[in-house]
Formats: C-alpha cells, structure tokens, sequence
C-alpha cells in the first residue's frame, strides 16, 4: 500500500504540556518541528491540573532548597524513584517554572509580587525535620489550563506546525528496530500518512480509562504505551498506578489537592477527622497512596456515608467564602456541578479514583526510551529514535507513588530536557533510519484489520468489560488470586477484541474507528498492568496488596520491566547515585 | 426520553436530517454529554467532540434546544423545563455559524484563526529576570475573567456580528483574549495591539448585543472586556 510520507526533523506525538514543551524547545531553534495531536491541543488532560507546579522557587519560604523538594519526592516514590533523575528535575526545577512565567503564565502571586506556592502533600523542610513546606506554584486552581495555553500560545508564536485531530496509530521501524516515525490519520478526512522524523517523541499522555473509575479525561487511553509495546518497547513499574484521595463520589471528577493545602480536611460519616489516626504528623496532606488507603479503611470499616457507606467527605466550609472563592473558584464550580454540593455550605463527598499512571516507557533524562538487552532483563540499550516525555514516561521521578504538583514539573522539565537533547543531536547530524514498503505495511496493518472487521462484539461493551475488570482486580487494595483471576479474564478479552467489529468504516470524523484504535491501547496496558502487578509480591507505593503487606526491599527496591514480547516481569535497577547530593538512603516511609 | 439529534456524513448524505433516538435515563438528572454516550452505545455512527468530560477543555461545545453550551457540563434539568421529565424532547446541533464536517462537529478553522490575529502570546521587550517577572496580586487580578477561557467557540457562534463577517470581525472569544494580554502588566506591546484593532471591523462591529456572555459556560464577560478594549482606544485617538 502506497500512503503520503511527510519528513520533519522532530515529530511530538501528543499536545499536553510535555509535548508541547518539547516542541517549543525544537521549533525556537528552527527545527522543523511537527506537532501529531489527536486533539486541539489545549483540549489535552493537562487542562485539567488544577492545584499547581511543585518547585522550589523560593517564594513562600526564602530559604527554600531543592534539596529538600528531592528528599521528599525520593520518599514519596517510596525510594524506587531514580535519584539522578529527580535530582535533574529538583534541580532545574526553577529555571523551567521562570521561563513559564516570563511565557505569560498568569500564576497567581503573593504581596511581594512574586508566584504564589501553596503547601501540597508529602512536603517539607529541612529534610523531614523542619514540618510542612509550601512549595507548589499555583494558577488559583487551574494550573494546568494556565500552562497548557501558554504553551500551546508560546508554540504559534514560534511556528510549530501543527496537526490537530490527527491520530497516531502506530510506530514505524525498519528491519533492525530503529523508529523512523509513525502512521498517523486525519481524524477529519481519514487520510493516512506516514511522518517520516528523525526524532519521534511519544507525550500521549496516562491511560486512566483502562479503570471505570478514573479522574482521567476520555482520551486518556494510553495510545503511546500501547504502540510501544506492540512496538517490542518494554514498559517499567506500570502496575503503579495513583489513586488520588479526592474524586467526587459517582462522577470521577478531581478536586485538588490544594484543597486540604489550604487547610481542607477529610471526615468520616460521624465527623471525625480520621488521618490524625493514620498520619499524625502530615493528617490530611500525607503523601496521596497513604491518604487513599487511609480513606479506603474508613469505608471498608462501615465509616463512610451514602446509601452504600461508599464514600467520606472533604470539608472545606471553614475556610470561608472568601479564600474558597479566590484560591479555589474551580473547585467550587465543580462540586455544584457534579456534586451538587455548595463547599461553602457543606462538604464534598469524595472517594479515592485512579489518577496516575507512575509506569511508562522507561527513560534516561534526555527522554530517550529505553529496552533492555534480554527483554525483560539485561542492560539498558537506547531505542534509537524514539523518546518519551511526561506521563507516559518513566524516568523515573516518581517511583511507585508521584507526589502532587511533580507532574507539571515533570511536564515541563523532561519536555524541554528531550527539546534539548534532540536539539543538540540534531545540529549535530542525526540518523534517519528508512524504513521499506513492508515495514510500512506491517505498521498499517492494525488501522486495516479493523476497517476488514465483520461481526463480532462492539467496541463499547468490550470497553466496558474490560474497565470492570481493572476495577474489580487491581484496584487500591490488590490480592493474589483475585489478580489471577483478572489477568485470566485480560487473555480472555484480549481474543474477542481481536475479533470485535467496526461498523461504521466511513471516513470523515468517524470517532467509532479512533474508540475502536484506542480500545486496543487500553488492553496492552491493562494487561501489562494485570501482570507486573501480580507478580510484583510486595507492597511499595500505590501497589498494596494483603498477601504481601510489606515492602520488600530485599527483593523489590528495584523497576518492574514488562516485555511485551515474551509477558514476562524483569527486574531494572534503581538509581541511587545523585550527582551533587549524597544518596538517600531507603528508610520507614512514615508521615 | 426522546433525543433529536442532527445527523450529517459528507460520505453517505446529502443533506443534513434530524434523527431522533429513544434513551433510558432512569429518571437521573445525567448531563447531556451522558445523553450522547448513551445514544452512541446504539447507534456507533453518531460522532462529537468530548474530553475532559468536566468543562474546562472546551470541546463539547454544540447548540442544546436553542441555546449554546457545554454538553459534559449542562445537566437536562437546565436545558429547558420537561426536558428531564421525557416531556420534551433533548434537541442537538451543531455550534450555528460554522461549516459542519460530520454530525456535531464543526469546523474550527476561522475561530481559531480570529484567536491568531489577536497574537495571543504575551511580549515584553525587556531582558527576562533570573526569576519571574513580579506582578502586584492587584496587578494579578485583572487577569481574572480573562485567562479562563476555555475556546469552546460557545461565545463567538452565537454573536450575530460574526455571523455576519467572520472574516473581518474577531469576535467575542478572540477579543477576549487580545484584552488578556492587553491587561497583563508584563506585557509591553498595548500599542501594538491596538493598533491592529483600530479598523471598523476587528473590534467595531461589536453592537453589544450579549448573546456571548448569556452562552459562557465559563461565566466570562466579553462584551466587557472588549468595552475596555474600546474605552483603550478612544484614550488613545486623543
């Protein structure tokens, strides 16, 4: 089959903060930079972050350290983050956060004049010892929507080229493993073209749809993860996945974490204040894996409210009108919205809800993905030409529990950490590998099995299935056989999806093939998901499990490695040597 | 309840129809976008544009019995009185005033170009500081009501003046946003941006009608800001 190629020096494949970030990085050096989103890009999940950019800017607290802010995201990953990792990011931290705001990113700002940070979860001073830090630089409670438009602004300005509504489908590589780039569609004519890049950087983003659950927008189906995988491209630590604390009960929906930063608390069905039972130094801003067990505790143990005891309440209404308004206006349009609840009057009720994908593609810090020499174990080999950025990296800054506020950081730190390294690469001469007609075909031949499908189930019914399954099998508490169970039903789903049927093959905006694509992305991570998590037989971070209570650091203070090829789980060593700092040592996470 | 929802596919139709579906709610109060998911679980075809599902990313943005919204964030019980009840039918269109590509899509095309022109991107001339540019909360505050916007075309497809010449006039939404960098105290390039507004079209065919700030989903007022814009540019001509 004969398609439309299309070369750039640097292709980005997503338009939330990361990929944009990188891409603004690429197209201010004049590269020829391209932009594949399969939305308009301020449509993108990163507008949805609500309470702010984690950094040590040294405004609420002069003498503030990034030191301090690497000590706690180390603790926070519960010490499976990489060290030389979170130092680049801690430490450069600031640099990106300015350049944001001299970008125009209207942060709200203190009497000084200067950005306002507000306390988050799982921050301090001095190392642990000097109580609660507040050190996440907020736009009110719309962060994400500041920086995602700022950037999607920075990035006209500088003459990224943009293809909107265009859907990636699949990663291109020639006969001995390089990318050269990837297949993607209009989604509003259905033209399918191959971009032809040197550089090929995946920033598509989490998978919370693969729950039923989820604080995730509904694009959020793990495109890049699965095209990697299908790709041979291993992901690591991908059965760590961040429930946050406070979703609204029935709708999903997030409410910030600055919310209990600016002094919001947490209460059962009879008004007690619970996380001084579970977290008596940090209460209510513990790190986000802790606060969620504590909260589901209270419901398993008949504590919660509603008809089925299923969730407990976020109370704010003591902060008064005023604060509630001015620092978090979103939120309480939000609760009335979807909660029916004024925050002002009485509290939200709230229920822990996926969030987060920790695991990804690995990484080193210019986002250059990783495999590993035996699969699933071995050395650390580059995959060459293809990058990751943000969430659907791991790089890992966040381990097996991310703290709030690193995932903007990370956004923007990683994205331009990649612009940069590919910048350099490029001015130095890099490769393009070139791939032949049969690679090219072996690429499209997913987009084409669906477009032959006859009969079969439909894709929303799958959907759904396999949603249930991920929320009933590998949820906030997890359980050997009950996980058995679930990846059982995975390789069951997994031959129907292969069989279900798209009706609709038209080709202008036809969203039934993109939910059809996607639907096989959710699978590769759920099912890479379902097996790295029973098999990781420990507790550590987000990943509890009552047959294994325990952290085990004999065994498991090290990365997960799934390979997609074989479905087996790898160990990958953690990095614990810094390059400015002394190690932190692993120690009894407690808050 | 009953849906009546405009159907459109440049490969198989001719012409537009409304098509009408049959959905169970349960008697919930669901929001309309949950009304399409719902449609769409019978019938795959029907395709529109959603992803945050909560209102701040701006793409579910279509004419709902009348009236420009949000479809994730309009529950039925606000669309119109016996909506919810099964009374009346749910009715849904297109955003009016823009080319339709399939169903409830539209195109976007001169709306995000009217948000060009603007230059939507803040300029200061000066050498950036080691930190950030310090701003007064005060200073801070006229940015409210500016900067969250979410570009969901709400505004601008229900201003009769873009109707009329969305070539020339920029509308509501891109005006907004040119009055956001105008009120931004780090930003130095007022006189430029003036400058380009200063024509009877780009800002002039305003006639203050207000159909933009009844449609906001997000509660922002342009026909506001682009008063300041025009107060700015009388000041000015002095």
């Amino acid at each position: 089959m004969s398609i439309r190629t299309i070369t750039f020096d640097a292709i980005v494949v997503g338009g939330g903060g990361a990929g944009m970030r990188a891409s603004l990085q690429m197209a201010q050096s004049g590269f020829k930079t391209a932009l594949i989103s399969k939305v308009f890009p301020t449509r993108s999940h990163t507008v949805s972050a609500q309470g702010g950019i984690t950094c040590a800017i040294a405004s609420a607290d002069p003498n503030d350290d990034w030191r301090w802010h690497m000590y706690d995201t180390v603790k926070g990953s519960d010490y499976i983050g990489d060290q030389d990792a979170i130092e680049y990011m801690c430490q450069v931290g600031p640099e990106a956060v300015f350049e944001l705001d001299h970008m125009g990113l209207p942060f709200s700002r203190t009497e000084e004049g200067r950005i306002y940070q507000r306390p988050f979860g799982g921050q301090s001073k001095n190392f642990g010892e000097g109580g609660q830090a507040a050190r996440t630089c907020a736009a009110a409670d719309r962060t994400g929507h500041a920086l995602l438009h700022t950037l999607y602004q920075q990035n006209l300005k500088n003459g990224t080229q943009f293809y909107n509504e265009w859907y990636a489908a699949e990663l291109v590589k020639d006969a001995n493993e390089n990318v050269c780039g990837v297949i993607a569609f209009s989604i509003e004519t259905g033209e399918t073209v191959f971009f032809k890049a040197k550089a090929t950087v995946f920033a598509t983003g989490g998978s919370g749809r693969i729950y039923s659950s989820t604080t995730n927008a509904l694009i959020n189906t793990g495109d890049g993860v699965g095209m990697a995988l299908r790709a041979g491209v291993p992901v690591q630590d991908i059965e760590m996945w961040q429930f946050h604390p406070t979703g609204i009960a029935g709708a999903g929906v997030l409410v910030t974490e600055g919310c209990r930063g600016e002094g919001g608390y947490l209460i059962n069905k009879d008004g007690e204040r619970f996380m001084e039972r579970y977290a008596p130094n940090a209460k209510d801003l513990a790190s986000r894996d802790v606060v969620a067990r504590s909260m589901m505790m209270e419901i398993l143990d008949g504590r919660g409210d509603g008809p089925d005891g299923s969730y407990v309440y976020l109370k704010l209404d003591h902060l008064g009108e005023e604060v509630l308004h001015s620092r978090l206006p979103g939120i309480c349009e939000l609760a009335i919205t979807f909660a029916g609840t004024d925050p002002v009057k009485e509290p939200i009720p709230v229920v822990p809800t996926c969030h987060y994908m920790m695991g990804g593609i690995p990484t080193n810090v210019h986002g250059q993905a990783l495999k590993m020499s035996g699969g699933h174990e071995g050395e650390d080999q580059i995959v060459n030409g293809l990058f990751a950025v943000g969430e659907v990296a791991c790089v890992s800054v966040h381990g097996a529990n991310r703290l709030g506020g690193n995932s903007l950081l990370d956004l923007v730190v990683f994205g331009r950490a990649a612009g940069l390294y590919i910048e350099d690469a490029l001015r130095q001469g890099m490769t393009q590998y070139e791939p032949s007609n049969d690679d090219i075909d072996a690429a499209l031949a997913r987009v084409n099995r669906w477009n032959d499908s006859k009969g079969g189930e439909s894709v929303h019914s799958l959907r759904k299935e396999l949603q249930t399954t991920m929320q009933n099998h590998f949820g906030v508490f997890r359980k050997g056989d009950l996980m058995e169970e679930g990846v059982q039903k995975l390789a069951d789903l997994r031959g129907r999806i292969a069989q279900a049927h798209l009706d609709d093959k038209s080709s202008a905006f036809n969203m039934a093939r993109v939910e059809a694509l996607e639907l096989d992305n959710l699978l590769e991570v759920a099912e890479a998901t379902a097996i790295a998590a029973y098999n990781r037989t420990e507790s550590r971070g987000a990943h509890s499990r009552y047959d294994y209570p325990d952290r085990d650091d004999e065994n498991w203070l090290c990365h997960s490695i799934y390979d997609p090829r074989t479905k087996q789980l790898g160990k990958r060593e953690v990095n614990f040597k810094p390059k400015t700092v002394d190690t932190f040592q692993p120690k009894v996470r407690t808050y | 309840m009953k849906v009546s929802i405009y159907r459109y596919n440049p490969d198989t139709d001719r012409e537009p129809t409304m098509k009408e579906y049959e959905v169970d709610t349960q008697g919930k109060d669901l929001m309309v976008l949950d009304i399409l998911a719902l449609v769409k679980e019978q019938d795959e075809s029907l395709s529109y544009r959603r992803s945050c599902r909560e209102g701040v990313c701006g793409s579910d943005g279509m004419n709902i019995n009348g009236k420009n919204g949000l479809a994730c964030i309009t529950p039925l019980s606000e669309v119109a009185p016996g909506v919810k009840e099964g009374k009346k039918p749910l009715v849904l269109r297109p955003l009016p005033g823009l080319p339709v590509i399939r169903d409830l899509v539209v195109d976007m095309g001169v709306f995000y170009q009217q948000y060009e022109k603007v230059q939507p991107y803040l300029q200061n001339q000066s050498p950036a500081p080691a930190i950030e540019r310090l701003q007064s909360p005060e200073e801070r505050a006229k940015l409210d009501g500016l900067y969250e916007c979410i570009l969901c075309a709400c505004c601008s497809t229900s201003c009769p003046s873009f109707w009329w010449n969305p070539e020339k006039f920029l509308g509501p939404a891109a005006l907004l946003q040119s009055y956001r960098f105008l009120a931004d105290s780090r930003d130095d390039a007022t006189e430029e941006r003036l400058s380009r507004l200063d024509d009877p079209f780009s800002l002039f065919r305003c006639h203050g009608i207000m159909n933009c700030v009844s449609v906001c989903p997000k509660g922002l007022n342009p026909t506001r800001a682009i008063g300041h814009i025009r107060s700015m540019l009388l000041e000015r001509g002095v």
